[in-house]
């Protein structure tokens, strides 16, 4: 599902984020990104969602080459990924349904088929009775979870989460680490940063280890090939 | 893409979409009546101003047209000329196709003319022999009261052999002619300039509302929304700035040409006038509110596509 060859990312101002760094995940993999602060987790998910580009190397996404893929047509590549944000990035100005909607309603789906998901995203974070509620007014791990809410409404291929338990207490963060378990064993791909390794190792998925820009260890199973 | 819609349905979605993306930007509007209603009170000033000229313009140009009955050629005939080879030259003159019309003035009515506006009226009962001669007053047939084709009808009718002087009253005609298209020219500049500050006016707004949804243009980005998608719902803002902004102008001009309809009525009939105000129309209204869409969509296209490329991530 993910492959990255030999990718490089140095951010201007000189730093090396990401250094030569060779990865495969495969399809319907789920995986943990562990590493100190500044090890170039958050670097790399961003390469895969195209919110930074490499700067050197390539990354494959689903057998697609992201270094063809223009300014333009990123969009289309985002589609098929959910991103869970740490700071959850809810809108305010509109109720958790509007703000779980909005990956359906970029990708124009019909008003029926909107109501259709978004409630069956919302009852799979527990928040259905929350539907109309203000964002607002929601405690931070049910903000968390209308965040997970939005990112798997279209059922993106891949999931990717930036320490998405980074400030819940941990039976929240448990919680919400096995509702990725469960999206996972539906046969979406998950790659999660985070350093919570207490947490890890109760979900039991394996984990790759960045240290410096560099894969320190990496429990992925080896696989030759996954396009 | 593995989850989309069919084609059919996504045709309708489209179209609904953008019904409501629309209806959403009013809402926006609506949401904040003051600061709207300050912008497009600008936007509409600014229209009405050179709109207002274009009509005052058009009116005096009208006017001036219905006085080409006042450009005079005066034809002074030799003194020996009689009577009756005067009445002949006038017949044959009247079949002219410049020619509207001429008043014939002999030479008594001319001595009386003289006597009445000169003052010499003692003095002149001591002439024996009246020394006006008989004059022609050729009121000609011009059509936008063409300068030229008076020009040469003066020409024309000063190489009769009876006419002794062919006079033209046409010098100040001219001058209302040139001073009118100096006006014209001007309206057109000070309107591309309004235009420019309507542009600016649009695009600043547009730039405060981008500033202000900087959070939702961040997460729509990153949730896979397309750029046209980003740019939609603030194309239809700079679009129902301009529509209103429009109507208002409209409104405007049409409550001043109310308020300066009948004292410009009672003065034309002062002047025995049967003149009209004349308003825009309605081809014109609709080109007036047709051109603020426009500027509101220049507008908002030109702030949006400058600053929506500066909100990471691309
Ligand atoms: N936009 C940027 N410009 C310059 N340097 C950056 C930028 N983003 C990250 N870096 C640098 O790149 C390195 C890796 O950052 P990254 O955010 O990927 O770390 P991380 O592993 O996610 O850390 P944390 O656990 O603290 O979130 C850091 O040294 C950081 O200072
Ligand atoms: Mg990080």
């Amino acid at each position: 599902m993910i492959h990255f060859d030999n990718i490089c990312k140095r951010y201007p101002g000189g730093h090396d984020a990401l250094n030569r760094i060779n990865l495969r995940l495969p399809k319907g993999q789920m995986a943990f990104l562990t590493g100190h602060s500044g090890a170039g987790k958050s670097t790399l998910l961003k390469l895969i969602a195209m919110i930074e580009r490499p700067t050197r190397g390539q990354i494959f996404l689903d057998g697609v080459n992201l270094n063809n893929i223009s300014n333009r047509k990123i969009p289309y590549i985002r589609r098929n990924i959910g991103i869970i944000f740490q700071n959850h990035h809810l809108l305010y100005d509109r109720p958790v349904f509007d703000n779980v909607a909005m990956p359906l309603i970029i990708q124009g789906y019909r008003r029926q088929e909107i109501h259709k998901r978004v409630r069956a995203a919302l009852n799979q974070v527990g928040l259905l009775s929350k539907e109309k509620s203000e964002p607002i007014t929601l405690s931070g791990g049910e903000q968390q979870r209308v965040g997970i809410a939005r990112a798997i409404v279209h059922k993106p291929l891949l999931l990717l989460a930036d320490e998405p338990t980074g400030n819940l207490d941990p039976e929240l963060s448990l919680e919400i680490m096995q509702l990725f378990a469960r999206f996972n064993q539906v046969g979406t791909t998950v790659l999660i940063a985070s350093h919570d390794l207490d947490l890890i190792k109760l979900i039991g998925a394996p984990s790759i280890s960045l240290q410096d820009g560099k894969v320190a260890h990496n429990g992925l199973p080896f696989t030759v090939s996954n396009n | 893409m593995r989850n989309s819609p069919h084609r059919k349905n996504r045709l309708r979605s489209y179209f609904s979409h953008h019904l409501q993306v629309s209806l959403a930007s009013l809402g926006r509007l609506y949401a904040q009546p003051a600061a709207t209603l300050m912008t497009t009170a600008v936007i509409a000033i600014a229209l009405a101003l050179p709109v207002g000229l274009y009509i005052a313009l058009d009116n005096v140009s009208k006017l001036s047209s219905d006085w080409d009955g006042s450009t005079q050629i005066s034809l002074f005939l030799h003194t020996h000329v009689k009577n009756s080879d005067a009445q002949k030259l006038m017949n044959r003159l009247q079949k002219h196709r410049h020619i509207k019309k001429i008043d014939f003035i002999t030479k008594e009515q001319g001595l009386e003319q003289f006597r009445e506006t000169s003052g010499f009226g003692d003095a002149l009962k001591y002439l024996d022999d009246n020394p006006l001669p008989i004059v022609l007053v050729i009121h000609p047939r011009i059509k936008e009261n063409q300068a030229t084709t008076t020009t040469r009808l003066v020409k024309e009718l000063s190489k009769n052999k009876l006419v002794e002087l062919a006079q033209l009253d046409v010098q100040w005609v001219k001058r209302l002619y040139t001073l009118l298209e100096i006006a014209h020219r001007s309206i057109w500049v000070i309107s591309t300039m309004l235009a420019f500050a309507v542009l600016l006016i649009i695009g600043n707004t547009i730039r405060l509302d981008i500033q202000n949804r900087r959070e939702e243009i961040e997460v729509s980005k990153l949730i896979g929304a397309s750029d046209a998608f980003i740019r939609r719902p603030f194309l239809y803002t700079g679009l129902w700035y301009g529509i209103i902004g429009g109507l208002l102008a409209t409104i405007v001009t049409f409550i001043t040409l109310l308020l300066i309809e009948s004292p410009i009525h009672r003065l034309a009939l002062l002047y025995h006038s049967d003149f009209h105000l004349h308003g825009l129309g309605f081809a014109k209204t609709l080109l007036l509110i047709l051109i603020s869409c426009s500027l509101g969509l220049i507008g908002s296209w030109i702030a949006v596509s400058r600053h929506l490329k500066e909100i990471e991530p691309c």
